[in-house]
């Protein structure tokens, strides 16, 4: 039987309402904070609730709506919430990159359960980014052609996410082997690239991918301003992850290499079966860490001039027939981010709980 | 297949043996030929090579000086030879080295699935007849983590098994272990004797010595100090050394 299939002891709604009370209220210094936050909530939720819903302009979504009342202006935020999600991508074609955005999500979805991790998922993923191209570019299948520089909101910001982390991510674990190798040429290029990667702001880096590399390759052989910044988030990622995967490896007992070897597995079956799984587990904490930090990581693009979900959001404040209702727009792309983080950070803690099962 | 020795040859063979760890000169000309089906038992102090002997013949730790052949195939530095060795050559160590990610049964089929390409099926199903050898069966659903130390090493034991190995190395298989746990152990190692595998054994207990070996040796600053039969060695030790290791051992 798994620990996880043991039943919860069942503990008495009486006994865990005293539980509850005695943490809020067991002690001087538990009163205390109890009071002092008690005090910070009333302070603060009354003119909240009162400018976010009692005194909020919702419908009809038109500025005037928002002129006649003094709260929040979520009108704005309902009458512009395509051009926030999707920037400045043509209107009449906006289905597109909202399929787009369904797409990735739900295939994230999908693909978070253990039970989907089969070796064709790789093919799912790489069919869905051709899909992607397609949709959002179009030019086939009787689709307008909507080139790089109109894509932007949220489809970016995933399409951004999804590719440097998982392209990165493989790429990381190559890196961290690479790093511990026992060949000197393959260590030492391996130092180089996860040093120089690090040791640079990632500001610089899509600076370098955007604006540097126009100058230094033949126009023929640059690609795209998206793909460039595609791939610099991709490398600054797998920099990261190399890192924290390195340490995973690091706890890795010698008498799991040698009983591995013993039984006469080679060099890539010992890592792939045998080390990074556990390792990998060993670094769950840190790298969902390093992974929520390089979501929010991608709204930097912005810096080259791509539409990302924080900068289409600005971009609409820009309409001059609205009172720039900024507060709000923010908090309407502070939710979509704080979904995204967060979840992800749910998902990397029922991985953690499902390896310690395994221990 | 090629790596199998000739018929009645030496299971192994090692010829002037010498090992460093830097500085520290670990194996000082090691030889010795074990026929197949022999039993040997490898005591002696600690730093004394034991350990480093047993870890030669399967190439987890390379030697500088002479020879080692297993089952007629020497050991090269070329790794596709020390795998090729190590397909045939079973070993148990003092920490069990159980992969403690995989259940009992994933453990034991991992090898014969990846190295061998068994079948999965056929892969469970000769680790259920083996679990079932060390009377763990039960257990092969749980992790190593669930069960006791000697059940862990058990499992250990029929995880090498799995491989159909030739000769198996066991590297003081009981040291880790509580007291109670020894004998279930080393009845498995036992029995094992019995069906004439090829073993190597690095271990004190004298009493597992006396009644399956066939020859004990005592090794002591990286030689072999002496070799006999586990009767002549226990009760008429001729080196000095042996005397004084057996009389702590005894006390």
């Amino acid at each position: 039987m798994r620990l996880a299939d043991t039943p919860l002891p069942t503990v008495s709604l009486g006994a865990r309402l005293r539980d509850q009370a005695l943490g809020l209220f067991g002690s001087p210094l538990n009163i205390t904070l109890t009071l002092v936050v008690l005090a910070a909530l009333a302070a603060i939720l009354p003119s909240l609730v009162q400018w976010a819903i009692i005194d909020a302009a919702f419908l009809p979504a038109t500025p005037e709506t928002c002129r006649a009342e003094t709260g929040a202006c979520w009108s704005f935020v309902i009458a512009k919430h395509s051009q926030i999600l999707f920037g400045i991508y043509p209107p009449d074609e906006r289905w597109r990159p909202a399929l787009v955005c369904v797409g990735l999500l739900g295939l994230l979805i999908y693909s978070v359960r253990p039970s989907a991790w089969r070796p064709w998922l790789a093919g799912v993923w790489l069919g869905m980014l051709a899909v992607v191209q397609l949709l959002m570019g179009g030019g086939e299948f009787g689709l307008t052609p909507v080139p790089t520089t109109l894509w932007g909101g949220l489809p970016i910001t995933l399409i951004l996410t999804v590719v440097a982390i998982g392209l990165g991510f493989p790429l990381a674990i190559l890196l961290a082997l690479a790093r511990r190798s026992d060949l000197p040429v393959i260590r030492v290029l391996s130092v180089i690239f996860i040093e120089t990667t690090r040791a640079l702001p990632l500001l610089s880096i899509l600076f370098i991918a955007s604006i540097m590399l126009p100058l230094l390759l033949p126009e023929a052989l640059l690609p795209d301003k998206l793909v460039r910044a595609l791939i610099a988030l991709l490398l600054f990622a797998a920099a990261y992850m190399a890192e924290v995967i390195r340490g995973g490896l690091q706890a890795i007992p010698r008498g799991q290499y040698e009983a591995a070897e013993a039984l006469g597995l080679g060099y890539w079956t010992t890592r792939r079966l045998v080390v990074l799984p556990q390792a990998i587990a060993i670094a769950i904490p840190a790298l969902a860490n390093t992974i929520i930090v390089m979501i929010k990581n991608t709204s930097l693009v912005l810096v080259v001039g791509l539409f990302d979900l924080i900068s289409s959001g600005k971009a609409a404040l820009a309409d001059p027939s609205w009172n720039s209702p900024s507060a709000e727009t923010y908090i309407f792309v502070s939710a979509i981010y704080f979904g995204l983080c967060f979840s992800f950070g749910r998902f990397a803690d029922s991985l953690e709980r499902r390896s310690k099962v395994a221990r | 297949m090629s790596e199998v020795s000739p018929q009645g040859g030496p299971a192994i063979e090692i010829n002037g043996l010498h090992k460093w760890f830097g500085e520290f000169h670990a194996l000082r000309g090691v030889d010795l030929t074990v026929q197949t089906g022999e039993r040997i038992v490898i005591c002696g102090p600690s730093g004394s090579g034991k350990s480093t002997l047993i870890r030669c013949v399967n190439q987890l730790e390379r030697h500088q000086r002479g020879s080692i052949f297993v089952n007629g195939l020497e050991a090269t530095a070329d790794p596709k030879r020390h795998e090729a060795i190590r397909r045939n050559v079973g070993m148990v160590f003092q920490s069990f080295n159980l992969f403690p990610h995989l259940t009992v049964l994933e453990n034991c089929t991992l090898a014969p699935i990846w190295v061998s390409k068994v079948r999965k099926v056929a892969a469970e199903e000769r680790a259920m007849a083996l679990l079932e050898r060390v009377r763990i069966p039960e257990q092969a659903s749980k992790y190593p983590g669930q069960l006791s130390g000697g059940q862990q090493q058990r499992v250990a034991i029929a995880r090498s098994l799995c491989m159909n190995p030739k000769v198996m190395l066991f590297d003081e298989p009981t040291s880790a272990l509580d007291p109670e746990m020894v004998k279930e152990v080393l009845d498995t190692m036992l029995a094992l004797a019995e069906e004439g595998m090829t073993m190597l054994v690095v271990t004190h207990e004298m009493g597992f010595a006396r009644q399956a070996a066939d020859r004990v040796i005592f090794m002591d600053e990286g030689k072999i100090v002496e070799t006999a039969g586990p009767a002549a060695f226990f009760d008429d030790p001729q080196h000095e050394r042996t005397r004084s290791f057996l009389g702590q051992l005894l006390h």
